[in-house]
């Protein structure tokens, strides 16, 4: 056995050699058994990241979402996003996700069962939405697979649960910083995610979270910062004389431009 | 596209003095590479063995392969063809193309400018070749073969009766897939009862690049007329351009390829950098007396940095060991080579795989993963997202099918003001949703002319969902664009914060206990309504 060990080593050592049980894993003999998350997130999930081979469905927040695939994504691995035609791909570039890695099939069509298996075939994580109407035993048949390939399945949930979820992160109690009546702009949330599930993840544990990540400054937080795009108004007595400061956005900054009874602008 | 028959053998012919009756052989490994006509009616063909040919044909001039002989004698033709034409690019010796339109309309049709051209060629050099037309390269140099003008459009028809063989044709024509995997496949095509081109191209797409995989996907799209090459190829940057100075200058071929080796090392280092490829080459050389000679070689594939090597050094054994009178009076003094066209390297440069952060066993399953899935979806059923410019957050991001150029949509590097600042919404959808938003008094809120809201949003209704409470509100912000344009206009943006309906996301709130749950949308303003523009969830 010993002797079989050290030859499988070697054989494993070689450029270009994978061994029989690299392969029945769909990984690299070295690969490491858990991909990387944001470090906020990290307290979330039982194995401090994405463990391969698990299930982990998503309720309530495509944000979060995107910020679970942002660290793998950046360190070289693929994500799939099936079922998902409305996915902000502006919002997944900012929340740190390697969009080149990052393939779209927006409609699989009646297999989806078929097409995300064979996405996990060579895909590590796979994102997956819409799968009402497939039936119980083929979801399991997935998370299975993503098992066998070690791979990490990604479900979407909504008022169904995935079953058989290695663990479910669900988002409540969004608080958005930033728009006040008309002032500011959106900022950040806060949100409560709270993780439960199966094995290790059995005890429920909740955090609390700031999402998009990072997002937060000091002078964002005031909520009016030079970023603004468009236009803070001082009403000088009717409408038609308002004083129109541009913030850095449609008209020079710095400039102000008095705008006089206005005929022939209609509205927007 | 001009083809000379039989071209290693009419070099040679030329090189060692013989008559095009005399029956010829090249050999590469001792195996028949190209024989002439003589040689051919003695019974002798490609592929024989050099004791057999001998044995057939007893007085045959054996010739060993010499590739820079070829394109040494090949350079007198592209001269040729430059008095009459302009844009000569040699795909590789025996073969050059060139745009028709401009001798065509010069010469009055496209018939004329190819007798033109073979005039040209036989009064300058003694040699026979063929002219062909059509859309691409690869119909083009079947077209060559059998000297015909294909008209613009009819690749397919013209493809479709040929036999299925005459793909491998085009491999040892242009140098396309010349690693077996063309001809494997045509073996492979015609086992399955595919006769003829047309056979294969009538195939679904989809269900091609399922069974056989990317490279017959390729040949597949040739096969049905459609251009090999993207038809966006990206004039590369200037500084691409690599130059280097000789000192001493070179007049010997043995010196021209050390030197060709380095610069081609060097051309490439700059061209993974930028993840292109270069498809078609430039080479330059300036002698001490000023002289400065330019020839561009086309390339099918990409070009290797050893492929680039080769063309280099032909070239400058092609100017360096002209006949006299033609060759230049000194030395090389400079060099320069200049990517013309480059395309966009396959997604997976060779040298950058292991800088990119990505490693090369993942990308390629990936990249396994996705042919499949795309067999299963269709071509346009995976796709990949390019970023650019623009001031919406769908306007910014561009969909593309797997595996076409990324190019984004609109310039990302030119100044978007009024674009709007992360976070940008996790939900677009495509097309928006209309929806209603009303003030305290349950009259709707309207945008005026400049830019204020008529009322304080107090509700929205998204359609076909439940009302929402307003909490919060910014904007509205103008989006003046595009005024000259139908899909330009005036719009305004707004972001709004809503408690979430009640009831809505059923499982987990009950669960969480009390706490309320705030959600965001981002509303566009066209045309008199509210649409929803994205959902920050």
């Amino acid at each position: 056995m010993l002797v079989v060990a050290a030859s499988v080593a070697s054989l494993s050592a070689m450029d270009g050699v994978a061994t029989a049980s690299g392969m029945a894993v769909g990984a690299g003999p070295g690969a490491p058994r858990v991909l990387p998350v944001r470090t906020e997130l990290a307290a979330l999930l039982p194995w401090g990241g994405l463990r391969r081979g698990s299930t982990v469905a998503v309720r309530g927040s495509t944000a979060l979402l995107l910020s679970l695939l942002a660290e793998a994504t950046t360190a070289g691995s693929w994500a799939a996003v099936v079922g998902m035609p409305a996915v902000g791909v502006l919002a997944a570039a900012e929340a740190g996700v390697a969009v080149r890695r990052m393939p779209l099939v927006p409609d699989p069509g009646p297999d989806l069962p078929g097409v995300v298996g064979a996405l996990l075939d060579g895909i590590e994580l796979v994102v997956v939405a819409g799968f009402a109407g497939v039936g119980e035993t083929r979801l399991r048949r997935l998370s299975a697979r993503a098992r066998q390939r070690s791979a990490v399945l990604l479900p979407v949930v909504g008022r169904e649960p995935w079953p058989g979820a290695d663990l479910e992160l669900s988002c409540a109690e969004a608080t958005w910083q930033g728009p006040g009546r008309g002032d500011g702009r959106l900022l950040e949330r806060t949100v409560s995610v709270r993780a439960r599930g199966r094995g290790a993840a059995a005890r429920p544990r909740r955090v609390r979270l700031t999402l998009p990540a990072g997002s937060s400054t000091p002078e964002d937080a005031a909520g009016r910062n030079a970023d603004v795009p468009g236009v803070s108004r001082v009403l000088a007595g009717s409408e038609d004389a308002e004083l129109l400061l541009a913030g850095g956005g449609q008209w020079a900054g710095g400039q102000a431009r008095v705008v006089g009874p206005g005929t022939g602008l209609t509205g927007v | 596209m001009l083809w000379c028959p039989d071209w290693p053998v009419v070099a040679a012919a030329r090189d060692l003095g013989l008559s095009p009756l005399d029956p010829v052989a090249v050999f590469s490994a001792n195996r028949v590479r190209a024989c002439s006509s003589a040689a051919r009616a003695a019974g002798i063909r490609r592929g024989l063995r050099r004791r057999e040919a001998q044995a057939r044909c007893a007085d045959l001039v054996v010739v060993a392969d010499d590739q820079g002989r070829d394109a040494r004698e090949f350079e007198a033709v592209a001269v040729a063809v430059e008095r009459v034409a302009v844009g000569v690019e040699v795909v590789r010796p025996g073969l050059l193309t060139l745009p028709v339109s401009g001798p065509a309309s010069y010469f009055g049709g496209e018939d004329r400018a190819g007798e033109r051209i073979v005039d040209a060629v036989a009064i300058d050099t003694g040699l026979e070749c063929q002219v062909g037309v059509a859309d691409g390269l690869f119909a083009a140099a079947l077209a060559a073969r059998r000297g015909t003008v294909v008209p613009v459009g009819e690749s397919g028809s013209f493809l479709a009766p040929l036999p299925i063989a005459e793909l491998a044709r085009v491999t040892e024509l242009t140098g396309v897939g010349s690693d077996g995997s063309w001809t494997a496949l045509v073996d492979l095509l015609r086992r399955l009862g595919l006769r003829t081109v047309g056979d294969f191209a009538a195939l679904p797409s989809d269900r091609v690049s399922s069974r056989f995989g990317a490279e017959a996907t390729r040949v597949h799209r040739l096969a049905r007329g459609q251009e090999e090459r993207p038809p966006s190829p990206r004039r590369p940057p200037a500084d691409l351009a690599i130059e280097e100075e000789l000192d001493p200058p070179v007049d010997r071929v043995d010196t021209a390829a050390f030197v060709a080796r380095t610069l081609a090392e060097r051309l490439h280092l700059g061209l993974t950098a930028h993840g292109l490829a270069c498809t078609r080459l430039a080479i330059t050389a300036v002698t001490e007396n000023g002289e400065e000679l330019t020839r561009t070689w086309r390339c099918a594939e990409p070009l290797t940095v050893a492929g680039t090597a080769d063309r280099v050094r032909w070239q400058l054994d092609g100017w360096l060991r002209a006949p006299p009178g033609e060759r230049p009076t000194a030395g090389v003094r400079l060099l320069r080579l200049a990517p013309d066209e480059t395309s966009p390297a396959g997604e997976f440069p060779r040298e950058l795989w292991d800088v990119g952060g990505g490693s090369r066993q993942l990308d390629e399953r990936a990249e396994r993963a996705l042919v499949r899935v795309r067999g299963m979806v269709g071509p346009d059923g995976v796709l990949a997202a390019v970023l650019g410019g623009g001031r919406g957050p769908a306007e910014r991001v561009r969909l593309v099918p797997w595996g076409d150029p990324l190019e984004p949509r609109h310039d990302p590097g030119a100044p978007w003001p009024g674009r709007l600042p992360p976070p940008s919404p996790t939900v677009v959808p495509v097309p928006p949703t209309p929806a209603g938003l009303r003030a305290e008094g349950g009259e709707p809120v309207g945008v005026t002319g400049r830019y204020v809201l008529t009322g304080a949003p107090a509700v929205l209704v998204v359609e076909g969902e439940r009302e929402r409470e307003v909490v919060g509100w910014a904007g509205p912000w103008p989006v003046e664009q595009r005024w000259w344009s139908a899909d330009g206009g005036r719009e305004a943006r707004l972001q709004l914060v809503t408690l979430a309906p009640a009831g809505n996301g059923a499982g987990s709130s009950n669960d969480q206990g009390a706490g309320e749950d705030q959600e965001a949308f981002l509303l566009v303003r066209s045309g008199g309504s509210w649409f929803v523009e994205g959902r920050y969830e």
